[in-house]
C-alpha cells in the first residue's frame, strides 16, 4: 500500500471539510471502522505486516521491585517540562507543561507548570503560618494543622499564567509546540479551605473591599484581590491531585482563585490583609497591566478568558499517512463551564462540533474529541470554544484587531510581548504529515 | 430571665438558623497588629503604612551603585542580561513597549518593591531611609522628581507619575 492511497469512504457523512466526522462516530458506532476493516483498510499504517508473536525477555523473568513512590517508565523520559532557567541564575524560572504528550484533563502534579520569581522556598510546614489581619474583627494566625481541621472542599480548576500563549502576539507564527505556546496552563484537582470560611473566622469589617495576599518567598510576592472574589469561590489550597502541593505550586498552602490570572493565586501564602483599596503591587502595577493599541492602558485584567487548543495532533507529532486520527485538545474559561467546542480542518471555512468529555466543570479543563479521516492533503486544524457566559474564543484576526500584535517576529517564548492572549491556534499539516504553527 | 438573656433568646428566635451556621470552628491563634509588624510592609497608593524616614536622590546614588547597579546597570540603564532597566521613556505606543518605573501609576509601588523584595539576594536588609533614598534616586533618573527633592511619607504619595489616571479597569463588575 502506498502512503497516498485513498481510504475507502466511511458510511457516515463528513460533518465538515477535509474529513471531519460526526462526533458521535466514536460512541458505540464502531461498525463504521469494522466496515472499513472488512474493506481492507484495517492493516497497520506504520508496519508492512505483523510478525509472528513471541515472548519478550520481560515476560520471562520476575520484574523490578515495587517502589514506595512510583516513577514513570524509563521509556517516558521525554515527558518533561521545558525550563527557562536550567542553570538557576539569579532571576525567575519557568517550567512548561508538555500538553502534546499528555491526554485527559488532569495535569500530573510533577508536570504542572510553575513560575518562580526567586526560586523555590524550602518551607518547613510545621513552622509556616498564615496570618489574616487588616480590616478584620480579630487578626489570627493559622498553622497547617489548624487549617487541616476546617471543613474542606475539593474542586477541579485550571491555573493559567497571564502570559500563557504570549508568543502568539508575534506578527509571524512562532514555531513551537503546544508546550512552548500554551505550556503555562495546567489543570488539577485542588482540596483546601474556602477563604470565606476563614473570613468568617476573623470577621470582615464592612469597609474591606480588597485583600492582599502575600507569599513566604524571598520577594514576599503579593497581589490585590477584590473581597468579592474571596467570598465567592477563593480557596486556601492544601492538596493538589490528592497529595500535598508540589513545592513549585505553593507548598504547603496557596491561594486558589478559580479562573483568575495565575500570578494572583499567591503561592506559599503567609499573609492576607483586608484593605479598603488595592495595594498596586509591582506585578499588578507593571507586568499584569497591559498596553492596548492606541496608547490605552488596562489594569485589573483578572479573568483568564475562554480558550482552547488542539494537543493531538500538534507540533512535535507527525501523521504517519492518511487514515483515521482523533483530533483532541483542551478547552477552559475563567468565566465558567465550556458549552461548545467546534473544530475545523480547513482553516475555519467549515466547522464540526466536537464531543466534550464530561463531566464539564466550571473554570476547569474539558477534553474535546473529534474523529477525523485524513486524506493526505494539506489541512489546517483549529478549535474554537464557547463558554456559559456567552463568550466565544476570538479568531486571530478578531483578537489582533483589538489587542494588536508585534511589529517584529517574536524569537523566544520568554519574550512576553503582552498578556492575556486567547485566540484560536492553527496547526498546518502538509502532505507529508509534518505539522507547523500557522496563522489562518 | 435577665434582659440580656431575653435579648439573646429573641435574637436566636429571629436568626436561629443563620446563627447556628455562623458558628465557626474557632481554630487559629489570636495575634495583634504589633506582632504582625515585621511582615506588615505593604504601602498603599495613598501613602498608608509608609514608615518614618526620608531620602534624596543624592543620598540614593551611592547606595544604588553599591547594591543595585550590578543587576540593574549603572544609572538604571544597560542592565545585566536577563534584568530590566529601571529607566526608560514613558512612551507606550506599542503593545510590547518596554515598561520600567515610568510605567507605574503610583510612586508607592517603587518604594514597596524595593522595601519588600530588594536587593534580590539579600531582601529586607535596607533601612527605611535607604529605601526612600533609592526611590528618590530612581525617580530622579526617570526625571519624575528633581535632583534635590526629598521623599518621605508625605511627599512620596504626591509624586505625579506620567501614567497617573490613565489606566482603565478591565472588568469593573469584578471589583
Amino acid at each position: 500500500m502506498t502512503i497516498k492511497e485513498r481510504r475507502p469512504r466511511s458510511p457516515m457523512p463528513d460533518v465538515a471539510g477535509n474529513g471531519l466526522l460526526d462526533r458521535r462516530a466514536l460512541l458505540g458506532r464502531g461498525i463504521m471502522f469494522a466496515g472499513a476493516t472488512a474493506a481492507g483498510a484495517g492493516a497497520s499504517l506504520t508496519s508492512a505486516a505483523a510478525e509472528p508473536l513471541k515472548d519478550d525477555p520481560w515476560s520471562l523473568t520476575m520484574g523490578a521491585i515495587t517502589p514506595p513512590r512510583q516513577e514513570p517508565s524509563r521509556f517516558e523520559k521525554n515527558v518533561v517540562r521545558t525550563l527557562s532557567n536550567p542553570n538557576h541564575e539569579f532571576r525567575n524560572s519557568h517550567a512548561r507543561t508538555p500538553h502534546h504528550l499528555l491526554q485527559g484533563t488532569v495535569t500530573p502534579a510533577a508536570l504542572h507548570f510553575s513560575i518562580n520569581h526567586s526560586g523555590l522556598p524550602d518551607i518547613d510546614p510545621e513552622k509556616h503560618r498564615l496570618v489574616i489581619h487588616g480590616l478584620v474583627r480579630q487578626p489570627k494566625t493559622f498553622s497547617l494543622e489548624d487549617l487541616s481541621r476546617y471543613p474542606m472542599v475539593t474542586r477541579m480548576g485550571f491555573l493559567e499564567c497571564g502570559g500563557n500563549s504570549a508568543p502568539m502576539f508575534s506578527n509571524q507564527p512562532f514555531q513551537g509546540t503546544a508546550q512552548a505556546l500554551h505550556g503555562l496552563v495546567s489543570n488539577s484537582e485542588w482540596t483546601g479551605v474556602l477563604l470565606s470560611t476563614l473570613f468568617e473566622e476573623v470577621g470582615l469589617d464592612p469597609k474591606a473591599k480588597w485583600f492582599l495576599a502575600e507569599g513566604a518567598d524571598s520577594l514576599a510576592l503579593h497581589r490585590s484581590v477584590p473581597v468579592k472574589k474571596g467570598l465567592d469561590d477563593a480557596m486556601i489550597a492544601l492538596y493538589q491531585n490528592g497529595e500535598r502541593l508540589m513545592p513549585g505550586n505553593g507548598y504547603p498552602m496557596r491561594l486558589l482563585l478559580p479562573g483568575y490570572q495565575g500570578n494572583m493565586n499567591i503561592k506559599f501564602t503567609r499573609r492576607i490583609k483586608l484593605l479598603d483599596q488595592p495595594a498596586m503591587s509591582f506585578y499588578e502595577a507593571k507586568t499584569y497591566s497591559q498596553i492596548i493599541p492606541g496608547e490605552k492602558l488596562w489594569k485589573f485584567h483578572f479573568l483568564q478568558e475562554v480558550k482552547s487548543f488542539i494537543t493531538h495532533p500538534s507540533v512535535g507529532h507527525s501523521l504517519k499517512g492518511p487514515g483515521f486520527y482523533e483530533i483532541s485538545g483542551v478547552a477552559y474559561s475563567g468565566t465558567g463551564r465550556i458549552t461548545k467546542v467546534m473544530v475545523s480542518a480547513d482553516g475555519g471555512k467549515s466547522w464540526g462540533q466536537a464531543a466534550l468529555q464530561g463531566p464539564v466543570y466550571p473554570q476547569a479543563f474539558v477534553r474535546f474529541r473529534m474523529p477525523w479521516r485524513w486524506d493526505g492533503q494539506p489541512v489546517v486544524l483549529q478549535s474554537r470554544a464557547w463558554d456559559e457566559g456567552g463568550n466565544v474564543q476570538p479568531t486571530r484576526a478578531e483578537f489582533v484587531a483589538t489587542r494588536g500584535q508585534t511589529e517584529r517576529p517574536v524569537a523566544s517564548p520568554l519574550a512576553f510581548p503582552n498578556q492575556h492572549y486567547n485566540s484560536i491556534t492553527s496547526w498546518g499539516i502538509d502532505s507529508k504529515g509534518e505539522i507547523k504553527h500557522v496563522y489562518a | 430571665m435577665s434582659t440580656r438573656n431575653l435579648i439573646l433568646s429573641l435574637a436566636l428566635l429571629a436568626f436561629g438558623a443563620s446563627t447556628a451556621l455562623a458558628e465557626t470552628p474557632g481554630l487559629g491563634k489570636n495575634i495583634t497588629e504589633d506582632e504582625i509588624k515585621p511582615w506588615n510592609l505593604d504601602v498603599l497608593p495613598d501613602g498608608t503604612n509608609l514608615p518614618p524616614g526620608s531620602g534624596t536622590p543624592t543620598q540614593g546614588a551611592p547606595i544604588y551603585a553599591q547594591k543595585c547597579a550590578v543587576c540593574h546597570g549603572e544609572k538604571g540603564e544597560k542592565p545585566a542580561p536577563g534584568y530590566g532597566a529601571l529607566v526608560s521613556p514613558p512612551k507606550f505606543d506599542k503593545i510590547d513597549a518596554f515598561k520600567s518605573v515610568s510605567y507605574y501609576e503610583f510612586a508607592t509601588t517603587l518604594f514597596d518593591v524595593i522595601r519588600r523584595s530588594m536587593p534580590y539576594t539579600t531582601p529586607r536588609t535596607l533601612n527605611d531611609n535607604e529605601v526612600y533614598a533609592l526611590s528618590a534616586y530612581i525617580l530622579s533618573l526617570n526625571k519624575i522628581i528633581g535632583e534635590n527633592d526629598v521623599l518621605d511619607a508625605q511627599s512620596l504619595p504626591k509624586v505625579k507619575m506620567p501614567n497617573a489616571g490613565k489606566f482603565i479597569v478591565r472588568f469593573p463588575d469584578r471589583i
